[in-house]
């Protein structure tokens, strides 16, 4: 059974932001207008989280670190979900059941990485957007969770085309949006159970760890630090 | 025995025909209360349409802060809801004689103030059609569906306790008065109040008043495991259930005293809610203080001295941050002004001990606020936008209309059940009088007839000089 996760190296990352871009096209992410975002309604599976430069200004180093959600393998959200809206499957990917959940937002809370968004409204996308949806992910309705699913409908198609020409699945076949836009092959995506797999090496450099690491939530997104 | 009123006509109730009062005659500041509080409730109830139909967008809720004033209310109502059937309970147990007249009055805050505690969970759900989920998709490793057991469990228990003690009061409408014949008839199942139902009457009642106090410990306990469960900062704390339990206790007491004053203002009962009780309760409320000090004191000391940094960036948000206000604003509100007036017998007076109630009911609603909003503001990874959250009108009048559907629930329940029970303070006169003297000489050493070479006079034996 394949376990998925990622990497980041920081050394490659730019902060150019496509994976944010290629995200919310991809899964139908609303556009909520500076207003709202302001009031923290806007939706950011992929968002850029800003951590405090170095030096003074004007010559300030910013950095910023692309952050998914981490699909982690022991997930804060899952625990304390009533109605099993949220779930850990055995691919290693944490998936959300727009169509079961409450809208308790005992999830969002529970998250140490606040990588769950909330419908506040009914989402709306200003014409011609509305027009230009992804018919493999659904929309979702106001009052209910959302966050990033390692693009989940990637890997169902993936694995139908697969199984259509009778065939395991090949590496490299099933690769989040985020992964593919990233233009300096920052992010490596596949199979951590398998040793051999690209991602699995790169989760073995010196330089790897992870986010929050001692809060036991063994996330499966990995970055590479910054330096050498 | 108090209310034997086989086949013979029931003997006048003279001495507590005020009681009865309420019942029986209707004034014109009934109607105005309630019209008052109805406008209230109507405006509530437009503004959860408001937000049943735009979402939850019209609260000034946004990520992180996912939780507001809904949260906060659901934690303060539950926690008043301690009032009744914990402090009524250990009462009975202890057999304090002065209970008698107050029981009524606390059983009923528990049983009505709850709803509305569930109620604010379910305002604050995204999607309340589907509530019905978590019965068929339940799972129990989530602690909402500890409370969801547990508050089940309180309710039924408090309604039971409220309703078992009012049995005997429901026959005396039911013989006494021509309101509502078969409404009374009905709830009071039979009851004549032979020596053999006055017996299984008062057994379950103490069966009850036993089983019910652990039951409201461990509902507040589960309340406060929704956040101590999560590893959030200032979340995450062992002391939480505890510290919890304490503040229900302290804010129960204090929405006790202020219901008994408004009763014994409006119905002139003025001889059942006697400066005693206020002066009992008052003294009650202070120990209360005193312990709910020790669990703040605890709890931020702990942190303090640990100085973890995520936990620090909550402890500055409230000691000198954004909240600053609300903190210290609590501190004078539950500790500082209430001990003031509640340690000195010259300022305990009914006066006295209604504005140390108002002033902890202010104070203790800060606290929950304090508790749900702050850990969230301040995620522990850094954030692009910075929300700071304020609650919108939406909030404000939902807040506003529960407590004001929680008054007139109140309200409705004085007008059609008796809110002293009678039959218990017929039963003080009639009875307890001579048991308590009883009871009291069970306590002091029988006097013995000295044994053989010590002197019939004890003083002089023990060289005690004349």
């Amino acid at each position: 059974m394949a376990k998925w996760g990622m990497t980041i190296d920081l050394d490659r990352c730019t902060a150019c932001q496509a994976c944010v871009t290629a995200c919310q096209a991809e899964n139908n992410l609303p556009p909520t207008g500076p207003e709202e975002a302001d009031r923290g309604r806007s939706f950011t599976w992929m968002e850029m989280i800003p951590f405090a430069g170095e030096g003074e200004h004007p010559k300030v180093l910013e950095r910023l670190l692309p952050r998914p959600c981490f699909h982690c393998e022991n997930p804060p959200c899952v625990k304390v979900c009533p109605v099993g809206a949220t779930f850990l499957n055995e691919e290693g990917i944490v998936g959300q059941i727009f169509s079961r959940c409450i809208g308790c937002r005992y999830c969002t809370t529970a998250c140490p990485y606040t990588a769950r968004y909330f419908n506040w409204t009914k989402p709306q996308w200003p014409e011609p957007m509305g027009k230009a949806l992804d018919p493999d992910v659904s929309v979702r309705p106001k009052g209910v969770v959302e966050k990033c699913t390692f693009c989940h409908h990637r890997l169902q198609n993936a694995r139908d085309n697969a199984r259509a020409e009778n065939r395991p699945l090949k590496p490299g076949e099933y690769t989040p949006a985020c992964v593919e836009s990233c233009p300096t092959k920052a992010m490596v995506f596949g199979d951590m159970a398998d040793p051999n797999s690209e991602v699995s090496k790169s989760a073995n450099s010196r330089r790897a760890y992870r986010l929050l690491e001692d809060l036991g939530t063994k996330p499966k997104v990995i970055y590479l630090r910054e330096g050498d | 025995m108090s209310v034997a009123f086989q086949k013979q006509p029931p003997p006048p109730i003279k001495e507590d025909a005020i009681l009865l009062e309420p019942i029986l005659h209707t004034g014109g500041r009934f109607y105005f209360t309630v019209s008052v509080l109805l406008a209230i409730i109507a405006f509530a109830v437009f503004a959860y349409s408001t937000q049943f139909r735009k979402g939850l967008g019209v609260t000034g809720l946004g990520r992180p802060v996912y939780w507001g004033f809904y949260i906060t209310n659901f934690v303060f109502f539950i926690g008043i809801s301690h009032a009744g059937t914990l402090i009524s309970a250990v009462l009975r147990i202890l057999g304090a004689e002065w209970r008698r007249t107050i029981t009524r009055s606390a059983e009923v805050i528990t049983v009505m103030v709850i709803l509305f505690g569930v109620g604010n969970v379910l305002i604050d759900l995204g999607r309340p059609d589907r509530l019905m989920n978590i019965i068929y998709h339940g799972r129990f490793q989530s602690p909402l569906l500890w409370d969801v057991c547990s508050i089940t469990v309180y309710l039924t228990m408090s309604t039971a306790y409220l309703y078992l003690p009012l049995i005997p009061d429901i026959a005396i409408l039911r013989d006494h008065t021509n309101k509502w014949h078969w409404f009374y008839r009905m709830l009071a199942l039979g009851w004549t109040g032979t020596p053999r139902q006055m017996r299984v009457l008062e057994r379950i009642i103490s069966v009850m008043a036993i089983i019910v106090i652990p039951v409201a410990v461990s509902v507040h306990t589960v309340i406060s495991f929704i956040f101590a469960m999560t590893i959030q900062p200032m979340w995450h704390s062992a002391i939480f259930g505890p510290y919890f339990v304490v503040g229900a206790i302290f804010s129960g007491i204090a929405a006790l005293i202020c219901a008994m004053a408004l009763i014994r203002w409006v119905y002139h009962l003025d001889e059942y809610f006697k400066k005693l009780h206020f002066n009992n309760l008052g003294l009650m409320l202070l120990a209360m203080c005193f312990a709910w000090f020790y669990f703040t004191v605890s709890e931020f000391l702990t942190t303090f001295y640990g100085n973890e940094p995520a936990h620090m960036a909550i402890f500055w948000m409230k000691i000198s941050g954004p909240f600053a206000t609300h903190f210290w604003t609590m501190v004078v509100t539950c500790f500082v002004i209430p001990v003031a007036i509640l340690s000195r017998k010259r300022t305990r007076t009914i006066a006295g001990t209604v504005i140390a109630s108002i002033s902890v009911n202010i104070g203790m609603y800060l606290e929950r606020f304090i508790i749900v909003v702050p850990s969230l503001s301040q995620p522990r990874l850094p954030h692009a936008s910075s929300v700071t959250y304020s609650p919108t009108w939406v909030e404000w009048s939902i807040l506003a209309g529960c407590t004001a559907a929680f008054i007139l629930m109140y309200v409705l329940f004085t007008k059609v059940f008796p809110i002293v029970s009678i039959w218990e303070v017929q039963e003080g006169r009639e009875k307890s009088i001579a048991e308590v003297t009883e009871r009291l000489k069970s306590y002091l050493p029988e006097p013995q007839s000295a044994p053989p070479g010590v002197s019939t006079r004890p003083l002089e034996s023990m060289g005690v000089a004349q």
